[in-house]
């Protein structure tokens, strides 16, 4: 298991380096560099020696092999340099928005997880009952609707009905818990209702599927409890698909949350990404993309790694 | 003899009715209408008893005993009709919760899929002790003692330990004695028991029946036995319920049944049985035609349209009647069957054969040392794999006459099939040669593969799964034609695709149909079909007639005989059933573990086997024979199929043979000559 585990890790090395190569010169294949963004996006013409000086000063004048040499060997060293618009490290940058974006993300999974697995088990138990076609429309309404939409309406009817507006600035959940989900709730709740019904109709699906199995005829056979069917039997096989699910939506939550970190007016990952692209802050653009990638790998280990928890088929060594 | 032998039968009677089935019906309903899956059951099991229930597939055997436990898939089936009543009680008429506290506790079910019929991610040990611990309320230390009990009981070693394994660690024999532990479990007065060998090897078949009978007589358990299996039936049953087309045909004791059958049905399916205790006759006799859709079943007798006796009276509906004590059957000629006024004819008794004898100059195919190896990760990972060898096919010799059919048996991850593929060339061989009509294929690639393809054909097991679902019969059977350029015009392709659907029994215009609108049989007539396509030579047969029902698989075996006879094939018979390999073949290998055991020829080899192993093999056969059965006590085979990625040292075989001393454990036998065509690999005979 330690071995197996080691191993995954050590894998993560050469696709990440993938990863790094394919970021770094695709940014640099495309035409145009912060420098012009930043003297002349407002319009402003500077001198042509003010721009070299500027590129000569963030390094963007090297060749490009030496660029990518400097960007991987700050990397080994684990130092992503600084940001080239705001001149402040990067990691500190993308630290304070990565910890918010990191707790709505937990957060909306954990609603989804609250929503999602008794509704489509109850979804498939009642199939074809007005509990089932209520949770269908539900949950495909949650497809249907985009979450800032789904966010608009939560913070125009908190202002409607309670006069209330959720706190506008960001507290650490160490600092004032409180403040800190009074402002998070609602962006996570808006997310994870999306989120719930894609859940919710994979683990209808596979519940059925899971039901019409031999085992759990077996299992009814002996005389067990119908609800101990479910619960025992069933519910354990069925959650695998529904892990991957879980996975692949949570590393997507990190830094993919653009328009509702708008809405709900949050300085997240997702918006500093935008940002960064727009004023095509290399370096910040960079780190962000390996954090994506890490963020990605890691929640596949993770799923991998419940999969052997939920089926014993499954072992690593 | 046979009255002593009775005894215990008779004894059975006496005991009281635990189960009593009254004008069962059971319906389906699906898109296309309400189907009449069981229609009009009755019957009663005694304590200690075993009722067999035999019936080819959709005859409603499965449903009516799911109709007991209660267990049909909902909404579609239910219970439309009749009583169900068990020690005093109709089960039909129980609460939910009533019958939950029924099933597990008073009546246990054994389900024929071993492999799937235990839930894969919980332990064992959980699956035994859940129905301990609620009906019985024991607790976790009380269900836990009595799990190794039942263990210990079903014939599983180490029981401690095995309690917390899961299902995957154990094979398919051990997994359905873990079925009957569960089933077991809370002392139950019924156990119902559906298919539950099919699944199995002959020897693990044995053990496993061996095991139900006499705990059922130990513990006083009256026992249903689903099965297809006429041998199994006369092995095992008392009392046997024949079905067909959702009817009882005949109902009686085993004698009844197989000495003094009252129903053309049942007469047919035991004379379409290739048997392993007669000679084999000039032909299988076979039922003709198929079982009636039950979405719209004919009127009168359901078997009329199949019966060779049937006659004005037969466009009644006939009652089951009595025809003998206890003995029913559903025919309006039962009594002239019972008086014996009326008999099928006698089965002819295989005159020469010579005819078609095969020439003894050159071999059409000559194998030589065949070696296939497969190489398996064993752990995984990127830098800690270790690769193990697996041996599926090693060092093996033997050769097929032009004309003749040689037979290969052999139980699972005996490497039949394996070696059927090597031929076919589907597989790359590690080594050896492989040599036909003169030339050395085991190599061949580019043009001389593609020759060689259109000269050796294939025929697989499954019918379901080896046809193209998206594709009409008739583009199946014209694909090779095409491909190979054999046809010089599409109209010629769609004559020729004509003609072969006839050659193979079935009609020009069903080339329109899909495979999933044709009935099993009428699917293994479209592979034969497309096989004969290419004209070949040598047909490689993997298992063709193991999926279908007795009286289908009679057909197919006729079918390929005469095709034999006609076009002058030559067959290699890949199969597990020792019976039908009997009535095919000319000559028969035996392999086990990768190796050959035995070859000789059909008679000698079935007559007076030499191998320990082939002795085990037939004794493990029950035939349908009930006298002959009760004559002989099974010499039963201990023990598992070890691993093929740990095989024994010396002789594969020494782990669980009879015979094997310290030097089997030693030496690998060589395949020697013990009579003329005759060899045998074990150093003790």
């Amino acid at each position: 298991m330690l071995a197996y585990l080691a191993n995954r890790l050590l894998l993560m090395i050469p696709t990440l380096l993938g990863v790094a190569v394919l970021i770094f010169f695709m940014l640099r294949v495309v035409p145009g560099d912060i420098v012009e963004v930043k003297l002349r996006g407002d319009g402003g013409n500077p001198s042509q020696a003010t721009v070299e000086a500027e590129r000569k000063r963030l390094g963007l004048d090297k060749p490009i092999y030496a660029q990518f040499g400097d960007w991987m060997v700050g990397l080994a060293k684990l130092d992503f340099g600084k940001s080239m618009w705001t001149e402040r490290p990067v990691t500190e940058e993308i630290g304070l928005r990565l910890e918010l974006s990191l707790q709505v993300a937990l957060m909306a999974t954990v609603i989804a997880i609250l929503i999602s697995i008794p509704m489509g088990t109850l979804s498939a138990l009642l199939q074809n009952t007005w509990i089932d076609y209520f949770i269908r429309i539900f949950t495909i309404a949650g497809l249907a609707m985009p979450s800032f939409w789904l966010g608009m309406l939560t913070i125009v009817s908190l202002l409607y009905f309670f006069n209330w507006l959720p706190p506008l600035t960001y507290t650490p959940i160490y600092k004032d818990p409180w403040n800190n989900l009074a402002q998070l709730f609602w962006p996570a709740l808006a997310v994870g209702y999306r989120y719930s019904a894609i859940v919710a109709r994979m683990m209808r699906s596979s519940i059925i599927e899971v039901l019409n199995e031999d085992y759990i005829r077996t299992a009814r056979a002996k005389g067990v409890y119908e609800r101990l069917v479910v619960v025992r039997h069933a519910m354990r096989n069925a959650m695998l698909p529904v892990i991957t699910v879980i996975g692949l939506e949570f590393a997507f939550l990190i830094g993919g949350l653009v328009v509702t970190e708008q809405v709900f007016n949050l300085n997240g990952i997702g918006r500093l990404f935008v940002q960064a692209v727009g004023r095509n802050d290399f370096t910040l653009i960079q780190a962000m993309v390996m954090l994506t990638a890490v963020v990605f790998i890691l929640s596949n280990l993770v799923v991998d790694l419940l999969y052997a928890v939920f089926d014993p088929r499954i072992r690593y060594r | 003899m046979t009255a002593a032998l009775a005894e215990p039968r008779r004894e059975a009677a006496v005991s009281p009715v635990i189960l009593s089935v009254e004008d069962l019906h059971v319906h389906f309903a699906t898109s296309r209408g309400v189907v009449r899956a069981v229609e009009g059951l009755s019957y009663q099991v005694r304590r200690g008893e075993v009722l067999a229930v035999v019936g080819e597939s959709g005859c409603g055997k499965s449903v009516s005993a799911l109709a007991i436990m209660r267990l049909l898939a909902r909404p579609a089936g239910r219970v439309a009709g009749g009583r169900i009543v068990f020690d005093g009680r109709d089960l039909l008429t129980l609460s939910e919760d009533a019958m939950r506290a029924v099933r597990g506790r008073e009546i246990g079910m054994v389900f024929q899929e071993p492999m799937t019929s235990l839930n894969p991610v919980l332990p064992i040990g959980l699956q035994i002790e859940e129905p301990l611990r609620i009906h019985l309320g024991m607790n976790p230390d009380q269900a836990r003692a009595r799990a190794v009990e039942l263990l210990q009981l079903v014939g599983i070693t180490d029981p401690q330990r095995r309690l917390d394994q899961y299902p995957h660690h154990f094979s398919g024999g051990m997994r359905q004695r873990v079925m009957i532990a569960i089933g077991l479990a809370c002392n139950p007065k019924l156990l119902i028991a559906d298919e539950p060998t099919t699944a199995l090897d002959v020897t693990i078949q044995a053990q496993i029946l061996e095991l139900m009978r006499d705990l059922a007589r130990r513990l006083d358990v009256a026992l249903i036995i689903i099965t297809h299996n006429l041998g199994i039936v006369a092995r095992y049953a008392d009392r046997v319920n024949v079905m067909y087309a959702a009817r009882v045909a005949e109902q009686g004791t085993a004698d009844d049944i197989f000495l003094n059958p009252c129903h053309p049905y049942t007469m047919g399916l035991m004379r379409s049985v290739p048997r392993l205790d007669r000679p084999r006759g000039e032909r299988l006799e076979t039922i003709e035609g198929l079982p009636p859709n039950l979405l719209a079943p004919p009127a009168g007798c359901r078997f009329a349209p199949r019966c060779q006796f049937k006659y004005e009276a037969c466009e009644k509906e006939p009652s089951l009647a009595e025809c003998g004590a206890g003995h029913r059957s559903a025919c309006h000629r039962a009594h002239e069957f019972a008086t014996g006024r009326l008999a099928p004819a006698a089965i002819e008794p295989l005159a020469a054969r010579a005819a078609m004898a095969a020439d003894t100059a050159a071999p059409l195919l000559n194998v030589r040392h065949l070696k296939k190896f497969f190489a398996v990760a064993r752990s995984g990972g990127m830098f800690a794999r270790t690769i193990v060898e697996v041996r599926a096919v090693n060092d093996i010799s033997f050769s097929i006459q032009k004309g003749e059919t040689l037979g290969l048996v052999g139980e699972s991850g005996c490497g039949k099939t394996t070696v059927g593929r090597l031929i076919l060339r589907l597989e790359t061989p590690t080594g050896g040669s492989i040599e036909f009509d003169g030339r050395d294929i085991a190599e061949a690639r580019g043009d001389e593969l593609r020759r060689n393809r259109r000269r050796i054909q294939a025929i697989f097991q499954d019918p379901y799964s080896s046809l193209n679902p998206r594709m009409t019969v008739g583009q199946i059977i014209a694909e090779p034609l095409t491909v190979y350029r054999l046809a010089p015009s599409a109209r010629a392709a769609k004559d020729r695709v004509a003609e072969l659907l006839s050659q193979v029994g079935l009609f020009p215009y069903m080339a329109e149909r899909y495979p999933h609108e044709m009935s099993g049989g009428q699917r293994q007539r479209v592979g034969i079909a497309r096989a004969l396509a290419m004209e070949p030579s040598f047909i490689v047969c993997d298992e063709p007639v193991s999926a279908l029902d007795v009286s289908i698989q009679g057909q197919i075996i006729n079918l390929l005989e005469d095709l034999q006879r006609r076009l002058g094939l030559t067959y290699l018979f890949i199969a597990h059933d020792l019976a039908v390999v009997r009535y095919i073949s000319t000559r028969v290998v035996v392999m086990y573990l990768g190796r050959i055991m035995e070859v000789a020829d059909r008679d000698t080899l079935y007559g007076a086997p030499l191998h320990p192993y082939t002795k085990a093999l037939l004794d493990a056969a029950p035939v349908p024979d009930p006298l002959a059965e009760r004559a002989r006590a099974p010499r039963m085979l201990k023990g598992e199929i070890p691993s093929p990625l740990s095989p024994p040292t010396g002789c594969v075989f020494h782990t669980r043979c009879p015979l094997a001393d310290d030097d089997c454990r030693r030496v690998v036998p060589e395949l020697r000559e013990a009579g003329s065509g005759h060899q045998v690999a074990c150093i003790k005979v």
